[in-house]
């Protein structure tokens, strides 16, 4: 029973990796570039909708879809801003730059709300279920976050294959230069890149504080990091593989923990990670691109 | 042209360095005592810190309005790190500190007081409480229990009331406080013949605490032992409430503060006791009158940092008029005679009757406190 329901935190914990992996492993495939800053949006959209429930009083759902809007807009302003005018640059430059904007956000949000950890009140409001007379629960949080998790994946799935923008997406990310011929607008599709990560790392803030409720300006760092860490295992660039990254990856990271060593949990997250891009360099999903010199 | 701007550019430096030499003259013949406080005013831990600033400034505007030896009192935030610790610790030298009362939290005050052994500064901390901090330093002393106490201490206190508890630790291996309690409360245990069925561990930044709680629920345990902070408590007690999972929890001076965490459900927090030796609803005089002025000053029930604070600066107090110093008197003669005062004195206050210090610890009597209804009552 301790198995099953360490499987269950891992593959919740696993659920939320993948939903902000997706905002790492969209950007990357279509701009080339690593939003080291994804993860601070992260703890942007966390605390919008904390202040929405607790100051504004605005019911969760509501304060849920102000998080993604505001959100949207910040990833939109920080592609336009830091990261448009440097497309043509070396691709250090722009990482240092989003390096740059995480510190940004953190010292914004440390100004504005102050470094105080604050509790975060849960989003879900239905009870946990308790299965086999009690021995195993399953808390709402991670019910919602898995059901959010599959939910998102599908719609993405079915946006990159269906619709126009969707695949201007595909078009940019398999060769820039040849999509603008064919008329689609790179900028416009790398904005449009940005503000769903971004409306998809709100959802990852509200469900990661849910499920763990304590709110500071650094709490969106750790989380993204493991996500990179999960985009990059699955292979980045590749929406499926960051599912399948994600959930290996909370995974590994419980049982590590409960059957290994607690302190050991993140060292053994990142043993994996090379051991896999040892064996796989593109990661379990990645496609393998040859350079043409 | 260069060289007449950059001998007027030396000129001017030289003057300001005079300047600074002459204000600081100025500032040493005042009459007050000037006492610097460090602890966390902002960040993680910034309740103990606040807490602890205001139960000084209430102890300091107390002693000011007697007349008689006058005490200018500086606060410096650390946001409970060493490096930061460290740097308000040389703003207050700067600032021409003769006594420091903290460092508040354990990991900053490890590196302050090393700085104030060197510079001779007496430094007495209000709850710093590893055994590391007064450690082969003779002019620091410590006004709260040491981890080493308070671990044998909670040992003592289950073993005398709970004695047939299955005992859960979680504890932070990553910080000296945490894992400091557990070791001597897990030694303590052992000769008590305590029953302790599952040990896990956290660190700093854990946020999941399914393991260590799971671990505990299938173990048995019907005590769950705690020394942490209250953050992260936070988060287990949380954690043990979505699974239905309601042992007894069990805290040390680190759960202080649990309950003026914003947005945190107090209803979690029933029933969980903790070891203080400050207790709000106590009876006695000193108590009351002390509870009444933060109130009034703050609109909150003080913790035993604010107790322990304003006992320090007491101490201090009892200590510096005995030593018949001016306020005058070098920084170096006031910390010898200082460490003779409270090697030798005894001191009562709010958080212990007929303290007595050696080697920096203090000896008193510790207490435990239960959460009823959002407030702290004595588990007598």
């Amino acid at each position: 029973m301790a198995f099953l329901s360490n499987f269950i935190n891992g593959l919740s914990l696993g659920s939320i990796y993948a939903i902000i992996a997706l905002g790492y492993t969209m950007v990357y495939g279509i701009a080339k570039m690593l939003n080291f800053a994804h993860g601070d949006v992260i703890m942007v959209g966390a605390y919008v909708s904390f202040v929405s429930i607790t100051s504004l009083g605005i019911p969760p759902l509501l304060a849920l879809v102000i998080a993604m809007a505001v959100c949207t807009i910040l990833g939109i302003v920080i592609e336009r801003l830091a990261y448009r005018p440097l497309r043509a640059s070396a691709s250090l430059a722009v990482l240092i730059t989003a390096i740059g904007v995480s510190y940004l956000l953190q010292n914004a949000a440390l100004l504005i709300w102050t470094s105080n950890t604050k509790v975060y009140p849960s989003i879900v409001s239905f009870p946990p279920l308790r299965l086999f007379g009690g021995d195993l629960t399953i808390t709402g949080e991670m019910l919602v976050s898995v059901l959010t998790c599959i939910v998102i994946m599908i719609g993405l799935t079915l946006f990159t294959g269906k619709t126009k923008t969707g695949k201007a997406m595909r078009a940019v990310s398999e060769n820039r230069d040849a999509a603008e011929l064919m008329g689609i607008s790179a900028n416009r599709t790398i904005a449009v890149t940005f503000a769903i990560g971004s409306a998809l790392a709100a959802v990852a803030g509200v469900l990661y504080c849910s499920t763990y409720p304590v709110l500071n300006p650094t709490v969106g760092s750790i989380p993204g990091i493991k996500a990179f860490t999960a985009a990059v295992l699955g292979g980045i660039g590749s929406i499926p593989g960051t599912l399948i990254g994600g959930l290996i990856l909370g995974i590994i990271e419980i049982f590590g923990r409960a059957y290994i060593s607690q302190e050991l949990g993140n060292a053994i997250v990142f043993a994996v990670l090379i051991i896999i891009l040892l064996v796989k360099p593109n990661g379990l999903l990645g496609k393998k691109i040859n350079e043409k010199v | 042209m260069k060289k007449v701007v950059s001998i007027a550019l030396a000129l001017i430096m030289l003057v300001c360095l005079f300047a600074g030499c002459s204000s600081e003259k100025d500032a040493s013949g005042s009459e007050a005592l000037k006492i610097g406080f460090i602890g966390p005013l902002t960040g993680g831990a910034a309740v103990y810190g606040n807490a602890a600033k205001r139960g000084a400034e209430i102890a300091v505007k107390e002693i000011n309005a007697k007349g008689g030896l006058q005490i200018e009192f500086n606060a410096q935030d650390d946001e409970n790190d060493a490096e930061k610790s460290v740097n308000a610790y040389n703003n207050l030298m700067d600032w021409g500190m003769q006594i420091l009362v903290g460092t508040v939290t354990t990991t900053p005050c490890v590196a302050v007081s090393a700085e104030a052994y060197a510079d001779r500064v007496f430094t007495l901390t209000p709850s710093a409480s590893s055994a590391e901090v007064p450690s082969g330093k003779d002019n620091v002393y410590q006004i709260c229990f040491t981890d080493p106490n308070q671990g044998k201490a909670s040992a003592k206190y289950i073993a005398d009331n709970m004695a047939d508890a299955k005992i859960a630790v979680i504890y932070d291996n990553g910080s000296v406080y945490s894992s400091g309690i557990y070791q001597t409360f897990e030694s303590e245990a052992k000769t008590l013949g305590l029953n302790i069925v599952s040990v896990s561990t956290c660190t700093e930044d854990t946020s999941d605490f399914s393991v260590q709680v799971s671990d505990a629920k299938n173990a048995g345990a019907d005590l769950v032992f705690l020394p942490i902070y209250y953050t992260p408590a936070s988060l287990i007690l949380n954690y043990a409430n979505s699974i239905g999972y309601t042992p007894t929890f069990f805290g040390v001076d680190g759960m202080d503060g649990i309950l003026t965490l914003e947005g945190f459900n107090t209803a979690l927090a029933e029933g969980v006791m903790l070891l203080t030796p400050f207790a709000a609803d106590a009876a006695d005089e000193a108590t009351q009158s002390f509870v009444s002025s933060y109130q009034t000053a703050y609109g909150e029930v003080p913790n035993q940092f604010a107790a322990d604070a304003y006992d320090c600066i007491y101490a201090v107090y009892q200590a510096f008029t005995a030593t018949g110093l001016g306020t005058d008197a070098s920084t170096e003669d006031i910390c010898d005679a200082m460490c003779k005062q409270f090697n030798t004195m005894s001191f009562s206050g709010l958080t212990g009757q007929n303290m007595t210090w050696s080697a920096g610890q203090v000896d008193k009597a510790p207490a435990a406190v239960v959460i009823k209804d959002g407030v702290y009552v004595s588990a007598g």
